[in-house]
């Protein structure tokens, strides 16, 4: 497979390598925005480099055409070096609407590469855009940005127009244009975009001729057009080899289950209600029946978590996911799963909230749901996912040690960790830790609560264990024999046997790698998300020789027994979360130390740039 | 495991003491759940099934303590959940006999949702739903399927809720069988739970059960003798609606599509509804009749065969596996688009 693609053929222009450059694509929801920055991140996937991408979309299917609400867009970072996350501001903005201008431009760099599609500037769209005269038509757009008007709609029919196409469907092809358009400016191969494009519409040839006509016209008007003096190369990144796949978080997180299910040697039921942005979970897992996983669409979020509750009961690993409304009504079921000492795997796709708030964006404000969530004290092991492939590996050690410690486990995802994707390399599945279920089937001593005593679970008994017949229940029981108990000391020797369960599952927790010097003047801690942007800044301000390291927790619940060692071994802590101050709130509470928060709540990816900035700050004000 | 293997291992004999656990029985003195137990015990072994095999799940409320007095498996829930519970053991477990233990308030009311959607998917279980028009546990509110104007501790100038009645409910969530029986009546009771037992797909039972302490004798009009050899009809596969004293029988007739009363020696004998436990439209609108206008229907109102649940979901898994094979996770995650960097 080719690293880089050969440059096209024909008038040579002058092609400049970059580092790096942050893309978007912008434009109506109808456009196929989606559609075209995945092709163009498969390109950059195939050309070698490291990326990082963020989709955004309106979580309306069909918004009204044109309007400010209904612009979708999808942006990628693609680099030469490590990409951690999908960049804050843009080199290339891609405008197939006004109202995608009006949205994006902001995000622009002066001097960027602005490319419209002229023809979708008619008085109907500029008006919805809340545009009162033509943007293209004022010079000073001219002025800050490198503006290139193009009539991607005409020149795309022109391309097709011998085809028997109708209007609307000739339209549809336009987003082809532009990604064939980018393709040129920034060198990418379009042999995976024209594989695709055979494959997806091999029962239609018509459309599969409209779009491979389409793409090779945009990227032949860029070698051709006067207007394009220079494009771009992006070396290969340096990664470790191995082979990779482009990997969202989503499907990360279902194949870590699926790992989980052939690793166990045990079914998995998997309940589940619609809810954005989980909802590709169950989409994806019902495609692989073949490993056991037998997915319910249950009828509501109690059902679904109640579902997974009941197949561990039978011996089966019950997931559930959702996102943040949805877990809050699964609070009661996972107390059930926390005192009947089942195993449970419970996954958040958080998005904006509260409430409905903002389902497409992504937000981490359940920190504290999945705490602390539920009546009295039911407490649970909470991990995090750092990147999209990390979903796999957290997935799996959810399972793993929900079973070992019978205990439910949330997994705190995000929108962005769920849709973004990364480039990921594949691992070798049987270096995966086993996960070995053990089903008790010895009568002699039996009791539904007699404890291991280096984890405390309980056994797990599978239903149809002759001899072995009990009941277990959502009322408080005797230690060891699982008796309905109201007994005063029972009681509280059950609340600190539950929470001491999972503080034992502190065991299982790697020491804390920490990126940068072992003591300094700064820490950043993260978790869930940042990672990307928490590490590239951190990174540049130690380029610039300042003393700071950062760590990135996967263990919420509990945390790394060596991380109040590791606060201790620098002067100030800083802890970016897309919340009000979540796990800071925990730090200072665990550890007692005068950790800060970098606090920002809008939907969307901590800029680097602005993390960066608050590190300044922070050691500004030794 | 294959779907829906209950009962394929042999039983030991057992007796009613077999299923009878160590635990005390906590229910008022004189709840008709002592009745509802004891024929449960009772009609275990008859069922043929090793109890190990046999699994009770509950939600919460008075009848939801069941479990705990089975010697099976068992799981006590939460308020409503129960039918969503076993949906998830059954399809985990498919080879397990599965029993859900309910109440009006638990059943209808918080977990209303729960009884529609089970129904309808007909998930291979047995739903005892014991109905006695009061929340018991919470010391006597008026339930779901409390009379209207009924007067509580919630309600002390009457509720304003119209009563749901559970068999019309179940009919109406498309239940594949039907049937109602008496805390009163241990015979009848017995054969109930044994065809609902034995019913492939969701067997739904409501047990007219008496609170004593917070809503005794609602049920009188089947309880008391008299009354009770006037109001109940007996509904029997094949047979004619035919109920009251012998000195004065009386049949159920329909008129146009009307349900009427007559006497039975005013009617001919092609005139008379014979009862069909396939006709689900006739047992829809037997499941709506009450006294004093109309006999209380007891019995199986309606038992068809539907497509049951989790046998489809596992046809699904083994049609999957016996095309393709196990799935295999090293294969997976090197499918499709993957590129080398060396």
């Amino acid at each position: 497979m080719g690293r880089i693609a050969t440059p096209a053929t024909g008038v040579e222009k002058s092609r400049i390598a970059l580092d790096r450059a942050v893309i978007r694509f912008a434009g109506d929801s109808g456009d196929g925005m989606q559609l075209t920055g995945e092709q163009f991140t498969t390109e950059s996937a195939w050309a070698g480099n490291d990326l990082a991408t963020l989709p955004n979309f309106p979580a309306e299917i069909r918004a009204p055409a044109g309007t400010l609400f209904g612009v979708s867009s999808f942006q990628l970072q693609f680099g030469s070096q490590r990409v951690y996350t999908p960049g804050d501001r843009l080199d290339c903005l891609v405008a197939m609407n006004p109202a995608a201008l009006k949205v994006h431009l902001r995000d622009l760099k002066t001097g960027g590469l602005l490319i419209v599609n002229t023809q979708a500037f008619d008085k109907r769209n500029l008006d919805k855009a809340g545009y009162t005269a033509n943007p293209l038509d004022d010079p000073t757009l001219a002025e800050r940005y490198r503006l290139h008007k193009v009539d991607m709609t005409g020149l795309t029919h022109e391309a097709i127009k011998d085809l028997a196409l109708n209007t609307k469907e000739k339209d549809r092809t336009k987003n082809f244009f532009a990604l064939g358009l980018v393709s040129w400016i920034y060198t990418r191969p379009l042999e995976p975009t024209l594989a695709w494009i055979e494959k997806r519409f091999a029962k239609n040839k018509d459309i599969a001729e409209a779009n491979t006509r389409v793409l090779k016209a945009g990227h032949a008007f860029g070698e051709t057009a006067e207007i394009f003096s220079e494009h771009y190369a992006v070396e290969p990144a340096e990664m470790a080899p191995g082979l990779y796949r482009a990997m969202t978080g989503n499907r990360a997180l279902a194949w870590g289950i699926l790992a989980a299910a052939q690793r166990s040697r045990v079914p998995v039921v998997y309940g589940a209600y619609p809810i954005t942005p989980a909802s590709d979970i169950l989409h994806e897992l019902a495609m692989h029946k073949r490993f056991r996983v037998r997915t319910i669409q249950a009828e509501d979020e109690i059902a679904a978590v109640t579902a997974a509750i009941g197949a561990s009961f039978g011996g089966a690993i019950g997931v559930t996911a959702s996102s943040g409304p949805g877990i809050a009504l699964k609070g009661e079921g996972i107390g059930l799963a926390v005192t009947a000492e089942l195993p449970l795997v419970v996954l958040n796709i958080q998005r904006a909230g509260p409430s409905t708030g903002m389902p497409t964006k992504t937000e981490q404000a359940d920190l504290m749901q999945a705490l602390y969530g539920r009546n009295s004290e039911a407490p649970v092991i909470v991990l995090a996912p750092a990147t999209p492939g990390d979903c796999f590996y957290i997935a799996y050690e959810a399972v793993r040690i929900a079973a070992k410690y019978m205990v439910p486990v949330i997994v705190l995802s995000d929108g962005f960790l769920a849709n973004g994707s990364e480039p990921w390399l594949i691992p070798d599945a049987s270096t995966l830790p086993p996960i070995d279920i053990q089903f008790r089937t010895e009568r002699e001593g039996f009791f539904p609560y007699l404890r291991d005593p280096a984890t405390l679970a309980r056994p797990w008994v599978k239903p149809g264990t002759p001899g072995l017949e009990h009941r277990i229940g959502g009322i408080e029981k005797q230690d060891v024999t699982g008796n309905i108990s109201y007994d005063p000391e029972n009681h509280d020797h059950m609340i600190r046997t539950r929470a001491e369960k999972v503080r034992r599952a502190a065991q299982e927790i790697p020491p804390t790698s920490i990126n940068g010097p072992a003591t300094g003047d700064l820490l950043v801690v993260g978790w869930g998300g940042t990672y990307g942007a928490i590490t590239a800044a951190v990174e540049r301000a130690q380029a610039e020789g300042k003393s700071v390291a950062s760590v990135h927790l996967r263990h919420l619940n509990p945390l790394p027994p060596d991380l109040g060692h590791i606060l201790r071994e620098y002067r100030k802590v800083l802890v970016p979360e897309i919340n009000s101050g979540q796990l800071v709130r925990v730090l200072r509470a665990e550890y007692l130390v005068d950790a800060v928060g970098f606090n920002r709540v809008r939907g969307l990816p901590l800029p680097t740039e602005e993390i960066h900035e608050a590190i300044n700050q922070l050691l500004g004000s030794k | 495991m294959s779907p829906s293997e209950a009962g394929a291992k042999e039983a030991p004999k057992y007796t009613k003491k077999d299923f009878e656990s160590d635990q005390d029985v906590r229910w008022c003195p004189g709840c008709g759940d002592y009745a509802i137990l004891s024929a449960v015990q009772k009609t275990m072994p008859d069922l043929g099934i090793p109890k190990e095999d046999i699994v009770f799940i509950s939600g919460i409320g008075c009848s939801s303590r069941f479990p705990y007095y089975m010697n099976t498996y068992g799981f006590h829930t939460i308020h409503g959940r129960a039918p969503a519970i076993a949906t998830g053991l059954r399809v985990a477990r498919p080879d397990l006999k599965i029993f859900v233990v309910t109440g009006d308030g638990d059943g209808l009311s918080i977990g209303g949702n729960h009884m529609l959607h089970v129904l309808r998917r007909n998930v291979n279980l047995t739903i005892l739903l014991f109905n006695n028009r009061i929340y018991g546990l919470t010391k006597g509110q008026y339930s779901p399927t409390s009379e209207l104007g009924k007067v509580t501790k919630s309600t002390p100038v009457g509720s304003a809720d119209r009563p749901v009645n559970p068999l019309s409910f179940a009919l109406g969530c498309g239940a594949t069988f039907v049937a109602r029986t008496v805390d009163r009546n241990i015979p009848h009771m017995d054969e109930m739970l044994k065809r609902a037992a034995k019913h492939k797909g969701t067997g739904f039972v409501e047990i007219l059960q008496n609170c004593n302490v917070y809503n005794d004798l609602a049920w009188n009009v089947i309880y008391d003798r008299e009354s009770k050899v006037q109001h109940e009809l007996r509904l029997e596969h094949g047979k004619p609606l035919l109920f009251g004293p012998p000195d004065d029988r009386r049949a159920l007739i329909m008129e146009g599509v009307t349900p009427k009363v007559v006497r039975a020696k005013d009617v001919q004998e092609s005139a008379l509804w014979v009862h069909d436990e396939t006709n689900v439209n006739a047992a829809k609108l037997l499941a709506d009749l009450f006294a004093p206008d109309f006999p209380v229907p007891i019995g199986v109102l309606s038992a068809v065969d539907a497509p049951v649940y989790e046998d489809l979901i596992l046809e699904q898994e083994q049609k999957a596996i016996s095309e393709r094979g196990p799935g295999d996770i090293a294969k997976l995650l090197t499918s499709g688009d993957t590129w080398k960097i060396s």
